[in-house]
């Protein structure tokens, strides 16, 4: 609007004030019309050119895309979808006649003889290899410890809740095992599932046999670490995975320098039952230079000559093993777990194992039962000499039963001669894991119909990284006789010849 | 009239009206000490607030009880200050002693990595462990003392000294005998070893032996545990529990039964480490809301079930809101009411962790749903431990019967982990029973009384001397705040010296600024323990004041009453 203002401005202002000037008509006469000529072209014409100038200088500064508009809900709109939303149940529904739901109802101890489902039977599936568990000194142990400290703790260790039993356990522990330190948990399973994730952190890597137990899988899954499986006690794969690394690191030093490396593995396997080729693993440790971590649960109190484990077994020298963690709910027949090492490993649990930390320490009377546990092993290592007899007879008649006779097709056995806990599988699989379990159960319950007592080895179908097969679970203890193992064996045999035809 | 009074009075006043969410709260006192009485209060509010939760989700009904008062006081500005500055001699102090070590002019008494993997990467990083190093070890006398008896009403305390400022210690071989114990969870008194209280336990040892050596699943399904399980569903009102062989675990290894990918768990800030870590391991998506916070609760629902997953934005499987009964650290008592009616307009499930709750509070110990007159069935996942009221072991899960199926044939502990130990489960029914009434005594009840009696008193006492102390009325679980790093210690040991074992707590376990001595009260206590307790915590304060020059002012804070 403002140029139709300057025409009639210079109209009238111009006009009077050249001529005072003194300029001659023509040159005022130019001067007027350059002046009054330009703004009389169309004023619809400007206008449309400064709409247009506008439109351009707001097509230069606006964003070429649109944003979508924030669809804020409303408040109604809130309430409408909070109503809408259904979750999921809590829990699935299932059925009643759920295999897992049911559980075999023991009456009475667990030990030896043990009454299942109404039915005495010889116990071949509790893990009380050495038979600790009705054993009257272990008893008279814990009573005496029951009359003095009550049974709870009332407390974790770091507030009243450290007992001088305790100590002592962890003493003798240390002093069994020939090693610095030794730290008690108050559950097997905490144990080793607490030591990984205190020392193997986010960014550092962990080599695991592929068979390894359900709680190093949970301790490796809390410890947010970089996990590579390696084939069941396959060394090759394991240096394979290793020289891998090795690459890696070269391409990264400054990484390489601050990633710590373990190799987790089992002294036995509680999964399939055989021995890790420990004196291997340590050569792979110091070409490597990879820290081994060794869980014992299985061959505490079995292997080796006076029941240290694996270690003993092979003649390795324990200070090459960084920790070694294992439960007392085996052998021990007690509850809980503990780890050893040098205290240099050890002794950082203290303040990072979790289950050790805010757990309520070990019930003293417990603790009390495992020490005596101990002295009778100490004192009478012969125990383990004889009890290699059983199992290698059990072995020599598992084997001559099922795979050097003709129904070799129909059943495997899985385990090693001096394997305490061995799997039976079935040598051909039916195609369906459900139906396999259900077959394997039905020998279960002939075998308890005859006074055996076997268990299936149970497994969460969904959580395992590597689900083992399915298999009966046969328990050797030195409280069994060739008489009991025999019946077993043949019982077995039948079940089989009967049920899998 | 005290400062104090005044203060509770205004408190008073506040209570009278309705129940709101967390908010802050500023009284202006008159007193002299008192000046800088900023109050946090969980709960009460003498301002009416917006969007208050209670209202939103109805108002609750009759039969319910109000939260008790809390009070989380904040300390004055300048105790704050002291304290960072503490820290940061200390600190200094620290990276000092380390140069020290480096150069060789200070003994390393440190252990170290074998000579053979000198040349592996290093197990723990030097930072990692400077805490432990500089800090903790000055002052680790105050944790991990052993104990020689029974951890009841008073204990045996064995001496220990250190000839290199903690880094090693040996027993002496004597004992400080009778120490007053208000360090253990021994809520009820039943850790005991009274013969005739035993005897059943004994028979069990003697009959069972004292491990399982089998998972339940396998063969380790013993009858007792069944009857237990029995027995902790009718104590609870629920139609069905499970036991398990540990407390930490039965969280840890059975919240990844419950949820998983795709769901969304609700936690709370002061939640235990067990349940942190069970949450982890289940995959499921974790946010934390405030504590006790029915506001900061409330937001994270709407936004759950509105906005659906993050990226993805489908809608949550499921919600499930984690929660404690009473909180160890803070006293705490969970807001269950207003959180139960927030689960109930968002359809979410409700986590409630009773490990220190049940036994120890309810008019007859059945845990804060009695405590607040709620029926058990609104909560959907009841967890508690035996190691603390009960003076056992582990742990039980219960609710309705296709949850606890679930468990039976998903929980991992289930699964793969021992069952429980035979006379731990008998000294778990011997004591549930006696609460119950089914041995046909009143024990029980009265020792459920007794505790009631014990923190009225302990807490009354201690408020009219005029401490800061946390938490709620009915707690039995009495922190008493110190601020200071060299004052928890110097607590701690003075307060053995007079016989009485508190547990202190500090950095990291409390946020930098709130270190804190703690009392948990037992039903064994008598009141002339308790009375020795709360003098002697007296004299300890003015036995600081002509010691140690940094302390006068902090305990004329601390205690404003008391000079």
């Amino acid at each position: 609007m403002l140029f139709i203002d300057y025409s009639s401005a210079f109209n009238t202002i111009i006009s009077t004030k050249l001529r005072t000037l003194g300029l001659n008509t023509s040159i005022c006469n130019w001067i007027l019309d350059f002046l009054m000529g330009s703004p009389q072209a169309p004023a619809y014409h400007l206008v449309l050119e400064g709409i247009l100038i506008l439109w351009i200088i707001r097509l230069l500064f606006s964003k070429t895309y649109k944003l979508q508009e924030r669809s804020d809900l409303t408040e109604k709109e809130k309430e409408d979808l909070i109503e809408e939303w259904q979750p999921e149940p809590l829990v699935p529904p299932m059925s009643k006649d759920h295999p897992s739901l049911n559980y075999d109802i023991v009456t009475g101890p667990p030990s030896h003889k043990i009454i299942v489902n109404g039915k005495e039977c010889i116990n071949f599936a509790s893990f009380n290899f050495l038979g600790f568990l009705d054993n009257e000194r272990v008893k008279q142990k814990a009573l005496t410890s029951l009359r003095r400290y009550g049974v709870g703790t009332c407390g974790p260790r770091g507030f009243y809740g450290t007992f001088d039993v305790h100590l002592e356990l962890e003493d003798r522990l240390a002093k069994f095992m020939k090693t610095e330190e030794a730290i008690i948990y108050s559950y097997g399973f905490a144990t080793i599932a607490s030591a990984i994730p205190a020392y193997s952190k986010r960014g550092d890597i962990v080599f695991v046999d592929e068979a390894a137990c359900f709680s190093i899988q949970k301790g490796l899954q809390a410890s947010r670490s970089f996990i590579k499986y390696f084939k069941h006690n396959d060394m090759e794969d394991l240096e394979r995975l290793l020289k891998e690394q090795e690459i890696e690191d070269q391409r990264n030093p400054r990484k390489a320098r601050v990633t710590r490396r373990f190799i987790i593995v089992e002294g036995l396997y509680i999964n399939t039952a055989d021995v890790c080729p420990l004196p291997d693993l340590v050569k792979l440790k110091y070409k490597y230079k990879v820290r081994i971590f060794l869980e014992e649960s299985m061959s505490f109190g079995v292997l080796g000559e006076h029941g240290r484990g694996v270690t003993e077994h092979f003649g390795v020298n324990i200070d090459d093993i960084d920790l070694i963690s294992a439960n007392m709910e085996n052998a021990v027949a007690s509850i809980g777990g503990f780890c050893c090492g040098r205290s240099f490993v050890i002794d950082h649990q203290r303040l990072s194992g979790q289950g050790y930390c805010f757990s309520a320490s070990l019930p003293p009377m417990l603790a009390a039962a495992a020490i005596e546990a101990l002295n009778i092993m100490e004192e009478d290592p012969v125990v383990i000499l004889i009890w290699f007899r059983f199992f290698i007879f059990m072995y020599d008649l598992v084997n001559k039963y099922f795979q050097i006779d003709s129904y070799s097709a129909v059943k495997s056995v899985i385990g090693e001669v001096y394997a305490p806990a061995l799997h039976l599988q079935l040598e051909r699989s039916s195609g369906s894991r459900d139906t396999d379990v259900r077959m394997l159960r039905s020998i279960v319950d002939y075998c308890l119909e005859r006074q055996i007592a076997l268990t299936l080895a149970r497994y969460l179908d969904k959580e395992e990284r590597f689900l083992p097969p399915p298999s009966i679970r046969v328990v050797v203890t030195i409280e069994q006789t060739e008489e009991d193992i025999e019946k077993a064996a043949s019982c077995i045999r039948e079940a089989a010849l009967a049920i899998l035809k | 009239m005290t400062a104090y009074h005044q203060f509770r009075k205004t408190e008073d006043m506040a209570r009278t009206t309705a129940p709101v969410p967390n908010g802050k709260l500023n009284i202006q006192l008159n007193g002299n000490n008192f000046k800088n009485a900023n109050c946090k209060k969980n709960g009460y509010h003498n301002k009416a607030q917006k969007n208050s939760t209670a209202h939103s989700a109805g108002p609750p009904s009759s039969r319910q009880r109000f939260q008790r008062p809390e009070s989380f006081e904040n300390p004055p500005m300048y105790v704050a200050v002291m304290t960072y500055l503490g820290f940061g001699i200390v600190t200094l102090f620290g990276y000092f002693r380390d140069f020290l070590r480096a150069v060789g002019l200070e003994k390393c008494h440190i252990a170290r990595e074998r000579e053979e993997q000198k040349d592996f990467v290093p197990l723990y990083q030097d930072f990692e462990n400077f805490y432990t190093r500089n800090l903790y070890m000055r002052v680790r006398d105050n944790w991990n003392r052993p104990i020689c008896s029974l951890p009841g009403p008073v204990f045996d305390v064995m001496e220990r000294v250190s000839p290199d400022y903690n880094w090693t210690f040996s027993l002496t071989g004597k004992t400080i005998d009778d120490v007053i114990n208000m360090g253990s969870y021994n809520y009820l008194g039943f850790a005991e070893n009274d013969g005739d209280f035993l005897k059943t336990v004994a028979d069990r040892t003697q009959q069972y032996g004292l491990g399982v050596c089998s998972t339940r699943q396998e063969m380790g399904n013993l009858a007792i545990h069944e009857e237990l399980e029995q027995l902790v569903a009718s104590f609870l009102g629920v139609e069905s529990s499970m036991i398990f062989g540990m407390g930490f675990a039965t969280n840890s290894m059975n919240i990844p039964a419950l949820v998983g990918k795709g769901c969304l768990i609700l936690s709370d800030e002061l939640n235990h480490t067990s349940l942190i870590l069970g949450a982890r391991l289940s995959g499921a998506t974790i946010w934390v809301f405030k504590h006790n916070n029915m506001q900061s609760l409330e937001r994270l629902l709407r936004e759950a079930v509105c906005s659906g997953q993050p990226r993805t934005h489908r809608p949550w499987r499921k919600v499930l809101i984690m929660v404690e009964g009473i909180y160890s650290m803070e006293g705490s008592v969970v807001r269950l009411p207003d959180i139960v009616a927030l689960k109930k307009k968002y359809k979410a499930y409700l986590y409630l962790d009773e490990a220190h709750s049940i036994g120890a509070v309810g008019p007859t110990g059945r845990g804060v749903t009695e405590l607040f007159g709620l029926d058990p069935s609104d909560i959907d996942v009841m967890m508690g431990t035996f190691t603390k009221s009960f003076g056992a072991a582990g742990g039980y899960i219960a609710g309705k019967k296709e949850l606890v199926d679930h468990l039976r044939s998903h929980s991992h502990s289930a699964v793969y982990a021992s069952a429980m130990s035979p006379p731990v489960t008998e000294q778990i029914l011997r004591a549930m029973k006696c609460i119950m009434g089914l041995d046909g005594t009143t024990v029980g009840q009265a020792r459920v009384h007794q505790l009631a009696e014990n923190t009225r008193y302990f807490r009354s006492r201690l408020q009219e001397m005029g401490f800061i102390i946390y938490g709620n009325d009915d707690s039995p679980v009495v922190p008493i705040l110190l601020y200071m790093p060299g004052k928890v210690v110097a607590f701690s040991r003075a307060m053995l010296k007079r016989k009485i074992g508190v547990v202190v707590v500090g950095f990291p376990a409390t946020p930098i600024t709130e270190a804190r001595a703690r009392f948990c009260l037992s039903a064994a206590h008598t009141k002339a323990m308790l009375d020795q307790v709360s003098t002697t915590r007296k004299h300890t304060q003015g036995h600081k004041h002509t010691h140690t020059h940094r302390d006068i002012h902090l305990s004329l804070s601390i205690s404003p009453s008391l000079n």
